[in-house]
């Protein structure tokens, strides 16, 4: 580990990606993710990479598919009305399976919605986004030092299954200055040899080599779809990430992710202190979803709270693991507001009683 | 008695000298293509210069979407596929990030001049250093005849039944002109492929164009080739050709819009 | 220990930069540290304010709704916040600007004349070091020599001809609460 240092989150993101090698970036102005576009603006270009501003952020993510389609490490990042321009371009690039780190700084919607914080973009993290049958894997960080983390992370996961990968942030958490120490990263020892199928020109005659996601023959496009659901099988098999806080002995296990778990951990100190026995299941990959583990857990607390930035999206994923073995209960503010510990804390002894420990 | 690769039966094969033959870097296989469509021999002329000038291990081509979708099974180079309207940000995204390498975008109408206007003004004025090759037959083929943003005033589309009346539909975009006004524009001009002469004289110009990114000149290079679409206009490719020069040419006169200055 | 703070002024009056100095000290000293600021077209002349968290564990929240400390600036700063102070908590006010002052009885009140005292020692901007020199000396979380190495990793560069008279400034803050 290096030493530390005081950071954005977004620009934490952003300093990571350098030191993970990457080579192109290109994105488009929009709160709160704007640090991450203008430290890349000042850092990349002297580091080796390329920095673009491009015209939108259609534009963005399509020049993000033809530097991918050239085997080099590339991303974007943007925010939630941003994220849904670009679908068209990730849809293509799943398909494709084109790897890229794409990072969506979360606001508040629906619509032009507000600069705050939120969750509100899960569903369309998490359940595809754009059309057809298609995942990202979706990793959440909860802090500056998971902004940098998991970047490393992406940019292994999407060079190795080809697939793009998303990370799901908010504007707090890009806004917000922790102290982060960057790890050690070798890009070399990283390194994936795309070479089989980049194009890059057919040098020494080799053969052709096209990325398309165009495919008329249904019996073909059914075919690429078989190999997307086995890679997801794969991806569900071996990726899944979680952070498990005090459920050891739990009544009531708290379920959130990003920014709300960490309002969740602040309400598990405050209901411990009072006696309640509280746990927290933090999913860090929201796609592979963590089934087996909550699946696992609702053997042993009698209720489960679901804490979001939104009215309630992954409650539903939750909701799907566990069946009816357990109540499950949720507590969401929307549109920028942040759900607060003791708002939590009032839910978990409501919880309570429901229950009837 | 031998037959040669496109079955033609011909005595003495061996005795004869080749005087044309399918340049290597077009797939051997049948286009797509309507009989007589002007997307044939645009094809032909950009894989022949990409051999000529040899640099067939460092082209990149990008298809859009049109009938030119399926580009990359007539082209034998690398290609990328691009979504609709955004191959110039796709070849963007390839140029950047390997700028030693030769990038051409192939767009007809719709892409490049209706849903990919803006990719198309934005990338001209950064001046990427690419080719892009804009098709111009004043229809959307691939859907089925309906009108393009080229499709000039009075022509009848399946959604201009009435023909294209300005005061509804608007003008026939003359975005050629646009991009010669753009100071990222290196060479501008405007060709056609309805004649032998006009062949001849399209080849050259794709040629520079190529020749210009291989020399790293800045900025960009873009090509309009005036088209036909004999099933979308409806018409015999003896016909359509006839058109180009009776009406289209009129509108979108041909020549070069912009050159570099002498000596650049 | 666990100090939960929101500063709140105007943009302009060095709220956030008071705010990242301190947890900047805090990370000097190993502590762990969270600095949240409100954001976007609100802080474009409007009020600004960021929560500060120093701990010696890890911070969970960092969003919070009471506060131990609040440091206001202005008045309506004050009068969004003075009941986010939790009982017994302190409040902290510059008191050339707030002009109708905190009524609480149930939390511990400074009024620190800041923007008076920045001008005698001849540099406006130094208003915010005063009120922090204030709060260090009821709380001492951080050392001053920690914060001056926190201003050097803060101030640009350019400004470093500056650290002096905040020295003074935070020194002078201190002195102003007996």
């Amino acid at each position: 580990m290096g030493k530390k240092l005081l950071m954005k989150g977004n620009e934490a993101l952003a300093e990571a990606a350098i030191r993970a090698g990457v080579k192109g970036y290109f994105g488009y102005p929009i709160t709160p993710q704007s640090e991450l576009l203008e430290y890349m603006a000042t850092n990349l270009d002297s580091r080796g990479g390329v920095f673009l501003q491009a015209e939108s952020e259609v534009a963005a993510i399509n020049m993000v598919y033809g530097a991918s389609g050239t085997g080099t490490r590339v991303m974007t990042s943007t925010s939630s009305p941003g994220f849904s321009l670009m679908q068209e371009g990730i849809s293509y690039m799943a398909c494709a399976e084109l790897p890229c780190l794409l990072v969506n700084v979360v606001r508040g919607g629906p619509g032009l919605g507000t600069i705050q914080p939120s969750q509100g973009d899960y569903f369309q993290a998490v359940k595809g986004g754009g059309h057809g049958d298609y995942k990202l894997i979706v990793l959440a960080p909860n802090s500056v030092q998971e902004m940098a983390d998991l970047v490393y992370l992406g940019f292994d996961l999407t060079d190795k299954y080809r697939n793009p990968v998303l990370i799901l942030a908010d504007g707090a958490l890009g806004q917000m200055m922790e102290s982060v120490e960057f790890p050690e990263y070798n890009v070399e020892e990283h390194f994936v040899d795309h070479s089989s199928w980049t194009t890059v020109g057919r040098e020494n005659g080799r053969e052709q080599h096209y990325i398309t996601s165009l495919h008329l023959l249904s019996e073909k496009m059914e075919e690429i779809n078989v190999h997307l659901q086995d890679k997801y099988k794969k991806i569900q098999e071996n990726e899944t990430r979680f952070e498990s806080i005090q459920t050891e002995d739990a009544d009531i296990l708290i379920v959130a992710f990003g920014l709300s778990s960490r309002s969740s951990q602040k309400a598990l100190e405050l209901a411990r202190e009072q006696g309640l026995k509280v746990g927290i299941l933090r999913p860090i990959t929201l796609f592979p979803f963590p089934s087996d583990e909550l699946k696992h857990l609702a053997n042993s607390v009698k209720g489960i709270l679901v804490v979001e930035m939104n009215a309630g999206q992954m409650v539903e994923d939750v909701r799907l693991a566990v069946g009816s073995n357990v109540p499950v209960d949720f507590y969401g503010r929307m549109g920028g507001m942040i759900p607060q510990p003791d708002e939590i804390v009032d839910k978990i002894k409501d919880l309570y009683k429901q229950v009837k420990i | 008695m031998e037959t040669t690769r496109e079955g033609i039966v011909c005595n003495n094969l061996d005795q004869m000298d080749v005087v044309f033959d399918r340049t290597e870097v077009l797939h051997d296989t049948p286009t797509s293509y309507c009989p007589g469509c002007s997307h044939s021999v645009v094809h032909r002329l950009i894989m022949e210069v990409i051999e000529e000038l040899g640099i067939l291990g460092d082209t990149i081509g990008v298809a859009p979407v049109g009938c030119s979708v399926f580009a990359y099974h007539f082209m034998n180079v690398d290609m990328q596929q691009a979504a609709h309207g955004r191959a110039t940000a796709v070849a963007t995204g390839i140029k950047r990030v390997l700028p030693d390498k030769i990038v051409y975008t192939y767009q007809g109408d719709g892409d490049l001049a209706a849903i990919g206007t803006a990719e198309t003004i934005h990338t001209i004025n950064r001046g990427e250093n690419i080719v892009m090759i804009f098709i111009n037959n004043g229809i959307y083929g691939m859907t089925g005849g309906q009108m393009a943003p080229t499709t000039l005033e009075g022509d009848v589309t399946s959604t201009t039944p009435h023909g294209r009346d300005t005061l509804i539909q608007g003008h026939a975009i003359k975005i050629t002109e646009m991009a010669a006004i753009m100071d990222g524009a290196y060479y501008v001009t405007r060709q056609a492929v309805n004649s032998a002469k006009t062949v001849r004289k399209c080849k050259k110009a794709i040629k520079q164009a190529f020749q210009n990114q291989i020399d790293g000149k800045i900025g960009t290079n873009f090509v309009e080739v005036v088209s036909n679409c004999p099933s979308g206009w409806k018409m015999t490719p003896i016909e359509a050709n006839k058109k180009i020069d009776e009406q289209v040419l009129d509108y979108y006169p041909l020549g070069d819009l912009k050159t570099p200055p002498k000596g650049a | 220990m666990n100090e939960e703070l929101i500063i709140a002024g105007f943009g302009g009056q060095g709220v956030l930069s008071m705010g990242m100095t301190l947890a900047y000290a805090g990370m000097v000293e190993d502590k762990q540290i969270t600095w949240f600021p409100s954001y976007g077209p609100e802080m474009r002349g409007g009020t600004a304010n960021c929560t500060v968290i120093v701990s010696d564990t890890i911070v969970s929240s960092p969003i919070i709704s009471t506060y131990d400390t609040a440091i206001v600036l202005n008045q309506p700063s004050l009068e969004k916040f003075e009941s986010k102070v939790k009982p017994g908590g302190t409040l902290i006010y510059e008191s050339n600007t707030v002009l109708n002052p905190p009524t609480r009885k149930d939390i511990t009140v400074y009024a620190i004349p800041a923007a008076i005292e920045a001008g005698k020692i001849g540099n406006a901007k130094t208003m915010n070091m005063i009120i922090l020199g204030a709060f260090l000396s009821k709380k001492p979380l951080v050392s001053v020599k920690s914060i001056m190495e926190a201003l050097s990793k803060v101030l640009p560069e350019r400004n470093h001809h500056l650290l002096p008279i905040n020295e003074k400034a935070l020194k002078l803050g201190m002195s102003l609460i007996k």
